[in-house]
């Protein structure tokens, strides 16, 4: 019997506010411990939380970007449960009345991881079924008999974005997430680094025969840290549950915990006691009208990754491959659009960041903000091709140059005295040392194998050490070839 | 609200485990009676008629309470553990939690 798999991802993203979303203490990653505290979020008895404009603005935006329907009205509730991370006895989070509603993710083949990339046909689209917006909780450290609590992350704006149960492989989860973060980033609504916890995901997965309608048993995975991450405990999960299921065990309903190291997931030891949060609305806030601001956060609307990367195709002609590379890291097409801007010819500038300056980045383990090239040496670069200043293969050359010192294009050509030789009596001259050397090709070649000719163009680079211009030189081959 | 087999409106037992408290019996019989009769005064509201009156949240009709992205200095790390019952490297320490 075949099975297939069901899925659903809840994803927390932290806002990246100035401030926390009750309170004014600072909304800061890695500062030392318990120094962004007031009585507020240590839930102290008597305070008041008093809601953070920014932060609520920041999710109706998310709520635009991925397509939801924004409620005119929302509220907030307590859940109520009890837990050292959350002193006060409850979560101030949302209910039944969201900021957002029924939404959706569109996921994009280079979206998919790159091995997988190949295995999809086409578009699918995930609905979101709602985003609200709710306060973190401290971080605990769990120690051999005691836990310890920092509280510096509890009240930090936190969005939950809920998809519904659309997502059938660990692949298309890899893609979801990493769609997105992209849009998550786009927006800048958050930085949305799953290593420091600004985005976290907990997967709901069920396993059924094929064909069956009804779901199987759903179980919880949590503490995924990175995206391949997600994609590797959903794998294991699913030929794990398939394979109880095939020997005709039970699953059970229980929450399982991602341990990477070991590639495997484990039951968690949480209570049987069934979670009973006696939702009420929360009193002491006052319920969000959206209509009064919608037209300001629609301004903010940025241009997406899918318009981008109609734009890049149409406007500069680029790949459907190099625009979708582009446009996946938003610096990265900004970068790419500074460097085409003056150019006639803006697809050399995308080949040149898609394959060799995104190569060399990932080999120094630099980001794009860092690269020592910057995009108007790379435009440079492509106008000395253009106009045959240089060949192609000295301009390779030039860029590992360029990528090491940092310097531009035509320094780097005027120190190593670099140029193309165009001049016909030169190149006469290594064409005819390379017919001579060479008589099986110059055979193979008025035998009718054309393709011979590159071996004797192969000869004539080597014998002017790059310089040839190769196209001036197929010129004067094929004529001497054919006298 | 639950209801026990006892008929009594609210389980004590229930609610005080998940406000992890500690009753004795002669205090459950005892919240028990106080808890029903609160919920007899709040019960007094069915007796109104509430048709076509919309649900609302709040009973002040204002909305967009808000507070601009501000940030500002908390309390310093002695007065934010002064409380704590335990501490150690300047967190607070609480008996070990069972559940992750």
């Amino acid at each position: 019997m075949d099975y297939e798999s069901v899925i659903g991802l809840e994803v927390h993203v932290q806002l990246k506010t100035k401030s926390k979303m009750f309170c004014a203490c600072q909304n800061k990653y890695g500062s030392p411990p318990n120094t962004q505290v007031c009585p507020v979020c240590l839930g102290l008895p008597g305070t008041l939380p008093v809601m953070n404009e920014q932060a609520v603005k920041m999710t109706v935006l998310t709520g635009m970007m991925l397509g939801c329907e924004i409620s005119p009205y929302s509220k907030f509730d307590r859940k109520n449960y009890f837990y050292p991370d959350m002193p006060k006895n409850y979560q101030i989070s949302q209910y039944d009345m969201p900021l957002c509603k029924s939404g959706h993710i569109d996921l994009v083949k280079e979206c998919y991881p790159k091995d997988a990339q190949n295995q999809v046909s086409a578009a699918k689209r995930i609905g979101i079924t709602r985003i609200h917006l709710e306060e973190d909780v401290a971080k605990s450290f769990h120690l051999e008999t005691t836990s310890s609590i920092d509280f510096n992350r509890a009240g930090t704006p936190l969005m939950e974005i809920v998809s519904e149960p659309d997502i059938n492989t660990p692949e298309e989860a890899f893609a979801y997430l990493s769609t997105l973060r992209q849009i998550l980033l786009y927006g800048k609504v958050s930085d949305a680094d799953m290593e420091k916890g600004q985005m976290r995901c907990d997967c709901n997965i069920s396993v059924r025969p094929v064909g069956q309608k009804e779901f199987g048993t759903k179980l919880e995975i949590k503490n995924m840290n990175t995206i391949s991450g997600v994609r590797r405990a959903l794998a294991y999960e699913i030929q794990r549950q398939t394979g109880c299921l095939k020997k005709g065990e039970n699953l059970t309903q229980e929450t399982r915990r991602w341990d990477e190291a070991a590639g495997q997931t484990f039951g968690m030891r949480s209570k049987e006691m069934a979670h009973d949060y006696r939702y009420f609305p929360e009193p002491d806030l006052m319920p969000v009208d959206t209509a009064v601001f919608m037209n300001e956060v629609k301004s903010w609307l940025p241009e997406l990754p899918a318009a981008k990367k109609q734009r890049f195709m149409s406007d500069y002609r680029l790949t459907d491959y190099n625009a979708g590379v582009l446009v996946a890291d938003l610096e990265l097409a900004n970068f790419f659009e500074v460097g085409a801007a003056p150019g006639k010819n803006p697809n050399a500038v995308a080949n040149w960041v898609v394959n060799d300056l995104l190569r060399d980045l990932s080999e120094s383990k630099l980001a794009i903000a860092q690269s020592p090239i910057k995009p108007l040496d790379i435009a440079e670069l492509v106008e000395f091709c253009e106009s045959g200043k240089i060949s192609s293969r000295q301009a390779k050359d030039v860029f590992v140059e360029m990528f090491k010192t940092g310097k531009m294009p035509h320094r780097i050509i005027e120190e190593k005295g670099l140029s193309q030789v165009s001049d016909a009596a030169a190149l006469e001259t290594w064409c005819d040392e390379a017919i001579a050397a060479n008589p099986q090709s110059v055979e193979a070649y008025k035998s009718g194998k054309t393709t011979a000719l590159n071996h004797l163009k192969g000869q004539v680079m080597k014998l002017s050490k790059g310089k040839a211009n190769p196209k001036t030189v197929d010129g004067i081959l094929i004529k001497k070839l054919s006298a | 609200m639950s209801t026990n087999n006892s008929g009594k409106k609210i389980d004590v037992a229930y609610v005080a485990q998940l406000a992890r408290l500690e009753l004795t019996g002669e205090e459950r019989v005892r919240l028990a009676g106080q808890l029903d009769r609160i919920l007899e005064y709040v019960d007094q509201l069915r007796q109104l008629n509430v048709d076509g009156i919309e649900p609302t949240a709040h009973a002040i009709p204002q909305v967009n309470v808000f507070r601009s992205d501000e940030a500002r200095p908390g309390l310093p790390l002695k007065e934010a553990l002064k409380n704590a019952p335990q501490r150690m490297n300047d967190l607070f320490v609480v008996p070990k939690v069972v559940e992750d």
